[in-house]
């Protein structure tokens, strides 16, 4: 299945160059870049592991890019995501986020029920990897 | 010589009748009109809109809307003089005739005390509670209220905010989807959650009971709670995505309220719904419970036409807007501008702007007559809802901005080749639309373009602008700004 978490999901997945424009455009706005990766992309799994800190200091969109294909080749089969942040007041808060890779073999959810008194289920899911 | 507004002739040029002699007095010359006095920062000031009845001085009449909404009566009362009566009573500061009709412009100010802390009903009831019914006038509207700081702080407002609903939503950088389950009433529940199934698992992020989805013969609350769930839930196993269907608990009692509120909490709902028509005290009651447990507030504007739409009488939407900010609410629908709903462009534009914005300066353009400090009050989510389509997203970006819910009931439920199609192309629309225009794209004059090149790889979203391509709701708009007119879309 593909997981359509991230900004542009539904979309074909993003070329390098459609990559560094959406970078360029966080940087327009003076939010500074994070680099993401996890292995489980379970929706309420809020903290994937930081490729190093946010790049509160760089403004160039190649270089930005050369930290997402580093990433990438430590990580080929992981989730790897790219996120604008914007600290101003009030917002302290992701502004842009989207995955720039994706394992080749991406897991599935299952939902697992738990029938209780008066029809009522309790749901859950779990990552199936 | 000026008229009292109950049609006696003013006390000062007939005789030497004084401030405190029984009988009438004008309420100008009472103290509501102090055309000197300065609003202090604490004052909470309203905009009204007024004709007067022929022969009403407007200023007088301005004056009485001030003695109306506050201390005065329509005689001289000696116990006046038991109180401070000058701190209490509002004050008509200025007066404005809107040029090329019979209309004024009454600006007044409230002193702080008259109002309860936290309370939308004490407030109100001050405010619009008597004097909308006031013979001396032929109409009135408040356009506008400025909520100063000191009066916004004693409100929580929005359970959770845009900011927060974004985070525990994990969705950022778009316009979120939504869409109203369909034909609105007449479903049964096992069907209804199919709706809601097939539209989250296609695409959108939310599904929706519509105002008048309650607790019929045809659908019990229950019922529908129970598969709208199993909707959601599956939805998200497809995709793995955090997923919502508004659960109406709008209801008779707040006991039945809190009752189903309770139960879409228990069956892991992110999100319920109520609708204005609850009342005030009502949507702050919900508001406290939802804080409390963690559940999204929706509110649907159920009943606001009969009062927000026409120009010279009534309550301005933006200042409903700004009750619901401090009521507390995550959602509130606020138009749509290019649907089928009424909305002058700038003047949705000008609600949006009271909801989201934490600090406002005046805009006449967008009806804004105050500026309006909200002293960090969380923002509440607009909802644009009601006729619109996937072929209209760059108007919707351009208009409505990125912090907004699109909903698509129509323009999901009816695609040719089903719901979950509807829902893709309308997710792939909106996600085309914010990748041109983070790519420095003119998306508003290029929208169509855009969306034709993502309909090339797309059968679900070339379907959708081939279904809906000429429809649009070419109607004028009757609630407009004075300063400019727009056509709407």
């Amino acid at each position: 299945m593909r997981i359509t978490q991230g900004t542009f999901a539904y979309l074909p997945d993003f070329t390098d160059e459609e990559i560094k424009a959406q970078i360029q455009y966080c940087l327009d706005n003076g939010w500074p870049l994070a680099i993401e990766y996890t292995d489980d992309p379970h929706p309420r799994n809020t903290y994937w592991e930081m490729w190093g800190l946010p790049m509160f200091d760089i403004k160039d969109a190649v270089a930005i890019m050369q930290e997402v294909t580093a990433c990438r080749s430590a990580f080929p089969e992981h989730y790897i995501r790219v996120a604008g942040y914007d600290r101003s007041l009030g917002r302290a808060t992701t502004a842009l986020s989207f995955i720039v890779n994706r394992p080749a073999q991406e897991p599935t959810f299952e939902l697992e029920r738990l029938e209780f008194a008066d029809r009522q289920v309790k749901y859950t899911i779990r990552t199936r990897r | 010589m000026a008229t009292a507004v109950n049609g006696h002739t003013s006390g000062s040029k007939d005789g030497n009748k004084g401030r405190w002699s029984a009988g009438v007095t004008p309420y100008a010359e009472m103290g509501y009109y102090q055309p000197d006095y300065e609003p202090k920062a604490t004052d909470i000031l309203c905009a009204f809109r007024f004709v007067p009845q022929e022969g009403v001085e407007p200023i007088e009449a301005a004056a009485a809307v001030a003695g109306e909404s506050s201390t005065a009566t329509w005689t001289v009362v000696w116990t006046d003089r038991l109180s401070a009566h000058e701190h209490y009573q509002a004050k008509c500061y200025r007066v404005d005739p809107v040029p090329g009709t019979d209309q004024y412009i009454a600006y007044i100010a409230y002193e702080l005390d008259l109002f309860e802390e936290g309370s939308i009903s004490n407030l109100t009831a001050s405010i619009i509670g008597n004097v909308f019914g006031f013979k001396a006038l032929r109409s009135l509207r408040l356009e506008d209220m400025r909520i100063p700081p000191h009066y916004a702080k004693t409100f929580q407002g929005p359970p959770h905010g845009i900011v927060m609903e974004r985070e525990y939503l994990n969705k950022y950088g778009r316009p979120l989807l939504g869409a109203t389950v369909k034909p609105k009433l007449g479903l049964s529940a096992r069907n209804y959650g199919r709706v809601v199934y097939e539209a989250l698992r296609g695409g959108l992020d939310f599904t929706k009971d519509d105002e008048n989805i309650n607790s019929q013969p045809f659908m019990r609350w229950r019922d529908r709670f129970l598969y709208c769930m199993e909707g959601v839930n599956r939805a998200e196993a497809a995709t793995g995505e955090i997923k919502g269907h508004y659960l109406n608990v709008t209801a008779g009692t707040m006991e039945d309220m809190y009752e189903r509120a309770e139960f879409a909490k228990e069956l892991g709902s992110v999100v319920v719904m109520i609708d204005l028509v609850i009342g005030y005290t009502a949507i702050q009651s919900m508001s406290k419970w939802a804080r409390k447990n963690g559940v999204l507030l929706h509110l649907h504007r159920a009943g606001h036409g009969t009062y927000t739409r026409q120009k010279t009488h009534g309550i301005s939407f933006r200042v409903i807007s700004k009750w619901m900010r401090l009521a507390g609410v995550d959602h509130i629908h606020a138009g749509t501008i290019v649907g089928k709903l009424e909305g002058d462009p700038n003047t949705v534009q000008g609600f949006y702007a009271t909801l989201r914005s934490n600090k406002l300066e005046p805009n006449p353009l967008q009806g804004l007559y105050f500026e309006q400090d909200w002293a960090s009050l969380a923002g509440v989510m607009p909802v644009a809802s009601g006729g619109i389509h996937a072929g209209q997203m760059h108007q919707l970006l351009h208009y409505l901005g990125e912090d907004v819910i699109f909903q698509f009931g129509g323009g999901t439920i009816g695609h040719p080749d089903g719901i979950a199609e509807g829902a893709a192309a309308n997710r792939i629309a909106v996600e085309a639309m914010i990748q041109a225009r983070n790519e420095g794209r003119d998306y508003l004059n290029e929208g169509p373009e855009i969306l034709a090149r993502a309909a090339r790889w797309s059968p679900a979203l070339a379907k959708a602008l081939e279904t809906w391509k000429d429809i649009t709701f070419n109607f004028e708009s009757t609630d407009t700004p004075d300063v400019v007119v727009m056509p709407t879309y």
